[in-house]
């Protein structure tokens, strides 16, 4: 079986370009040429010295010594909270700029829920002098105050989405429909693995650094180059992505992708994907996405604002389909509670969206002489109020 | 014969309306189709409620919202399509985003079509080529036509690719932008519209998007066989009601 993406832009059943016409000559100019462009000399040569000298790539293989011991495991942290920005979201955004730029493009949109993307955009757009507009949910827009400020300091424009309900989801519609106004100087750079074909693979290989990295570091720490389990968390899900990439047909590797429960898998207010959503279309995509009986998309939720997408992208569907991946889904609490465990045994405070895979450590079991790679995806620092809330710090 | 093709058939500029179902109250979907066939419109578009309608601006998105809300499902369109060709003689064309079609079970959706009388649909995120490899076949069993958008950045070799596979009409996009009303049309959409009239295309053209009165009603038909107003009219609808579609109409054709 294959995990990638076939030539018609296909994982298994999923993905594709569900799009209207209007937006078919944008999306086409970018399936002809983002394999071409990215694999000229020049454009290597451009993305890895960004991702060194800017980014600060590569980003540290970390032996979590504290919590192998007490899990009578071995555990690795993968150090992308340590990427500029705060994130492993840049990554991204470097490649889709450069791209952006050998396309012509004058003017970069973006979507954001927690800004996080929105911060990794609007960082990139500054590196480059191109003019940056972020759509970011009227909801979120009020919830993630620091991130708004981030961008606007960026020299990005903020724009509030006021349709639907007001969050990521609508940020993206408006974000597309920017596109759909504005065919021929725009380019979107979408956040994560979802979205038309090609952009979850073009965003899947801009994160595969993420685990090509982690073949050489393992092979130096352990004299092997695969881990026995890659474990992240999954929201649109490009972090994992990143992690699973250069793991997908090695079967040697287990895969575990962990999603948020929310107050609970049954409770209404969850975003665990692979358990409540069924096949449809969202944002151009076939995949798996939260929807009512009618096929209205549903709002999910957690904790986490950059977990709460109600669909997650089609490599991903693919993976829970053919169960080449495991999916687990953590509560709001479990979440919380492990961010302060990994601040308080590994010095690292986690974004909460991050402790949401480490919480794997206790719904499974690992014997003591397997390799665990996690994807340490991002730090904290932005969640420091929801923290401060919820643990009366 | 389809009712569409019958349609477009008659020597005239062709005049028709988009609404979306379930708005401005949930019942008013029957006395909308014949408010709007008394007062001389050619065709109509049903709009199927979606929550995320990319391809709509802020009119139509807000009056879906609303259908929505007040309780407009796929199942509650069908029932209300019932008995509708005992009333209605116009084509009508159900109009609506394509994951609420699937989650009804594509077949089962196209059988309930044909037997209230829908003569084709327009599902502005199914793409042509998907359509043509997948669904055609099932669109043809059934009778149903489909109908598919063209935009000023359509490539030529597309245009024609969309003109064999379509009937009906297609579906002109007046300019690069999501629906909505504008007051003028400029050059480039006058030099579009007759770009594509002299292709000599064999599927007849009607432009929509940005029609909002007589002026671009007229420009929009001058070189095609009519035009389609959506957000104007859903405007017009929750200003002025159901009862006044007449003034609406003529207000367009006079």
């Amino acid at each position: 079986m294959n995990y990638n993406v076939d030539e018609k832009g296909y994982y298994g059943d999923f993905g594709g370009a569900f799009i209207p016409e209007m937006l078919y000559p944008n999306v086409a100019e970018l399936r002809e040429s983002y394999l071409k462009i990215t694999a000229e000399p020049d454009f290597k040569k451009e993305f890895d010295a960004l991702l060194k000298e800017y980014v600060g790539r590569p980003t540290p293989l970390y032996f979590a010594k504290r919590l192998s011991e007490r899990y009578n495991t071995k555990i690795y942290l993968k150090r992308e909270d340590l990427c500029h920005t705060g994130a492993h979201k840049v990554n991204n955004t470097i490649g889709q700029i450069l791209l952006a730029k050998r396309l012509g493009k004058t003017r970069i949109i973006a979507e954001t829920g927690a800004g996080q993307h929105g911060v990794a955009t609007a960082t990139v757009c500054a590196l480059m002098g191109i003019e940056c507009i972020v759509y970011m949910g009227e909801l979120d827009i009020k919830r993630q105050a620091p991130n708004v400020a981030r961008m606007k300091m960026l020299g990005a424009e903020v724009r509030s989405a006021q349709s639907g309900s007001k969050t990521l989801k609508d940020a993206t519609n408006e974000a597309i429909r920017d596109w759909i106004n504005n065919p021929v100087n725009t380019h979107y750079i979408i956040g994560s693995v979802v979205g038309p074909h090609p952009y979850p693979d073009m965003v899947a290989r801009f994160q595969s650094v993420i685990s090509e990295e982690t073949k050489g570091q393992l092979q130096e720490l352990e004299g092997r180059d695969y881990p026995d389990h890659v474990i992240a968390c999954v929201g649109g899900g490009s972090n994992a992505a990143g992690l699973y990439y250069h793991y997908l047909n090695d079967e040697r590797v287990n895969i575990i992708a962990v999603e948020a429960a929310g107050k609970g898998i049954d409770s209404g207010e969850s975003a665990a994907t692979s358990a409540l959503g069924k096949e449809g279309i969202i944002h151009g995509s076939k995949t798996l996405l939260m929807q009512t009986p009618d096929g209205q998309i549903t709002e999910p939720y957690s904790i986490s604002a950059g977990l709460d997408y109600p669909g997650v992208g089609p490599m991903h569907a693919h993976l829970f389909r053919t169960r080449r991946a495991e999916f687990i889904s953590i509560p709001d609490q479990e979440a919380m509670d492990w961010g302060l465990t990994l601040s308080q045994m590994e010095g690292i405070i986690p974004a909460i969206e991050t402790a949401h895979a480490f919480a794997a450590l206790d719904v499974r079991k690992f014997g003591p002489q397997e390799i665990i790679v996690f994807n340490c995806s991002g730090r904290g620092d932005k969640d420091l109020d929801t923290y401060i809330d919820y643990f009366k710090l | 014969m389809n009712r569409i093709d019958q349609k477009f058939k008659e020597d005239k500029k062709l005049l028709s309306l988009y609404f979306s179902a379930g708005f401005p109250n949930l019942e008013d979907t029957v006395p909308i189709l014949k408010n709007l066939e008394a007062a001389g419109v050619d065709m109509v578009e049903i709009g199927l409620p979606f929550s995320d309608p990319l391809a709509d601006g802020p009119t139509i998105q807000e009056s879906s919202t609303q259908a929505l809300r007040n309780g407009m499902t796929t199942e509650k369109l069908f029932s209300q399509l019932e008995g509708i060709r005992e009333h209605v003689n116009i084509p009508l064309v159900l109009m609506g985003y394509f994951n609420p079609m699937m989650q009804y079970g594509i077949e089962k959706f196209l059988a309930r079509c044909a037997a209230v009388g829908i003569d084709g649909l327009i599902i502005p995120d199914l793409p042509v080529d998907v359509y043509h490899e997948q669904y055609k076949t099932l669109f043809d069993q059934h009778g149903l036509y489909n109908m598919f958008l063209i935009t000023p950045q359509t490539p030529e070799n597309r245009i024609r690719y969309i003109d064999q596979v379509s009937n009906g009409f297609i579906y002109m996009v007046s300019s690069a932008a999501v629906t909505g009303a504008q007051s003028t049309f400029g050059n480039t959409q006058t030099d579009y519209f007759q770009r594509i009239a002299q292709m000599n295309l064999t599927t007849p053209t009607v432009v929509g998007f940005g029609i909002s009165n007589a002026a671009t009603y007229q420009a929009a038909s001058l070189h095609s066989r009519g035009a389609i107003i959506g957000s104007a009219f859903i405007k017009f609808l929750e200003e002025k009601g159901v009862d006044k579609i007449g003034k609406f109409v003529r207000s367009i054709r006079d």
